[in-house]
């Protein structure tokens, strides 16, 4: 783990440049530039239609930025607004199918669950959960992934005083881990974070 | 193995949904009716009623449509997908597989009975279980395709639309019952190749579609 923090520290593993984006025949942003280095902490604030959730799915892939450049070195993992939880299937029954996806043994999905306090819940179907717990299932589903950079929207959503201390628990341990974490919220995460991207100003800087 | 995974995890919501039941009983319900319609004619109905069961399996082919695109998308199971690699053409294709493992053996089932309804003779209800499964892997591709295309502005009225582009499988495959015909099997199995092949290429486009 500490050696995999060291190989990537000071190098950014995800680089924005110039980036601009266009949805609907509406300019969401543009000019927008940001380097987040290694196992650290990128935060995307910015209010409401700013198009905090557009740049995830672009850094993802899902979307074609309209003008700019964009690089994201590694495996990436997205916990947005879409769950993708079978909805009948228990939660971890519906964390293990991505798991398997994701070549990752079964007990990955038990430890996430424990991470983010939803163990109890392991046998609860998805449909039964409240929307505090779904957003922290989603989140267990980036976490299990032992993906390189996690891509997080608005992961504090939902959550109480306590669900959100094991968030941001669970969060600073994938930092320490060597995972680089961009988190887009528009309330505090309660972890410093290493950079700071105010989407409507464009440009990032330390935080 | 992965690919597996998904074709499974597809059927199994299909038969936990009614997937498997409806379209069986849509087709059912159809050659049951039939005879009611058009009269007690043993000899009308024999004549008639393969192509009828043909018409049936197309109906019921595209009965489930609504939930073979639209939920994964809208649940973002798709997005999930494409952020691990995967193609799109690759998870069309393996949805028109999951549909087809859903739908295709029931309904050869069910139109043993629907023969059985219509006094099919023997050969002709070789031919007819032969052209259906030749055919209902076309069924499911389009159906797929219809589904990725129209998960954005609701497939049922859209999906109607699309029914012409079955023509050239309905046509060969009826056609195929006709003792007196020649290489309508051999048209069906090329037209349903066709399409199966080309299927997941619009549909993979459709689905990334969908994303902007």
């Amino acid at each position: 783990m500490e050696q995999r923090q060291a190989e990537r520290a000071g190098s950014p593993v995800i680089r924005i440049e110039r980036l601009a984006c266009l949805r609907g025949g509406r300019l969401v942003f543009e000019g927008v530039d940001w380097h987040v280095q290694a196992g650290t902490l990128g935060l995307l604030t910015g209010p409401n239609g700013a198009g905090k959730s557009s740049l995830l799915r672009i850094l993802a892939g899902l979307l074609r930025p309209a003008a700019g450049s964009i690089r994201v070195d590694g495996r990436i993992a997205l916990a947005d607004e879409r769950h993708a939880l079978d909805p009948q299937r228990t939660l971890l029954s519906a964390l293990r199918l991505w798991a398997a996806m994701d070549g990752r043994a079964h007990p990955v999905s038990e430890a996430a669950m424990e991470a983010l306090g939803l163990g109890p819940l392991r046998d609860v179907p998805v449909r039964m959960l409240s929307s505090g717990q779904t957003t922290r299932a989603v989140v267990a589903r980036a976490l299990q992934s032992g993906a390189d950079v996690l891509l997080l929207d608005e992961p504090m959503n939902g959550l109480d005083a306590a669900s959100a201390a094991l968030m941001a628990g669970a969060l600073a341990r994938a930092v320490e881990a060597g995972t680089t974490l961009v988190v887009a919220s528009h309330i505090p995460i309660g972890i410093a974070p290493a950079t700071v991207l105010d989407i409507g100003k464009g440009t990032g800087a330390p935080a | 193995m992965n690919g597996l995974r998904l074709i499974m995890r597809d059927v199994r919501l299909a038969w936990s949904g009614g997937g498997l039941w409806l379209p069986v009983l849509f087709f059912l319900v159809v050659a049951i009716l039939y005879p009611f319609a058009i009269g007690p004619d043993a000899r009308l109905l024999r004549a008639t009623g393969g192509a009828m069961l043909w018409i049936a399996a197309l109906l019921a082919a595209l009965l489930p449509i609504e939930r073979l695109i639209k939920p994964d998308w809208e649940s973002g199971h798709l997005d999930q997908l494409a952020v691990r690699g995967w193609a799109d053409e690759a998870v069309a294709a393996l949805k028109i597989a999951a549909h087809w493992l859903s739908f295709g053996p029931p309904l050869l089932l069910a139109a043993l009975v629907g023969a059985a309804l219509f006094d099919l003779d023997g050969r002709m209800l070789a031919t007819l279980l032969a052209g259906l499964a030749i055919a209902t892997p076309a069924l499911a591709a389009l159906s797929v395709t219809i589904a990725a295309l129209t998960a954005r502005a609701g497939g049922g009225a859209a999906g109607l639309m699309l029914l012409p582009l079955a023509i050239p499988v309905l046509i060969f495959g009826a056609g195929s019952l006709d003792p007196s015909a020649r290489g309508g099997m051999a048209l069906l199995a090329a037209v349903s190749l066709g399409l199966t092949v080309l299927a997941p290429f619009a549909a993979g486009a459709a689905l990334r579609a969908l994303r902007e």
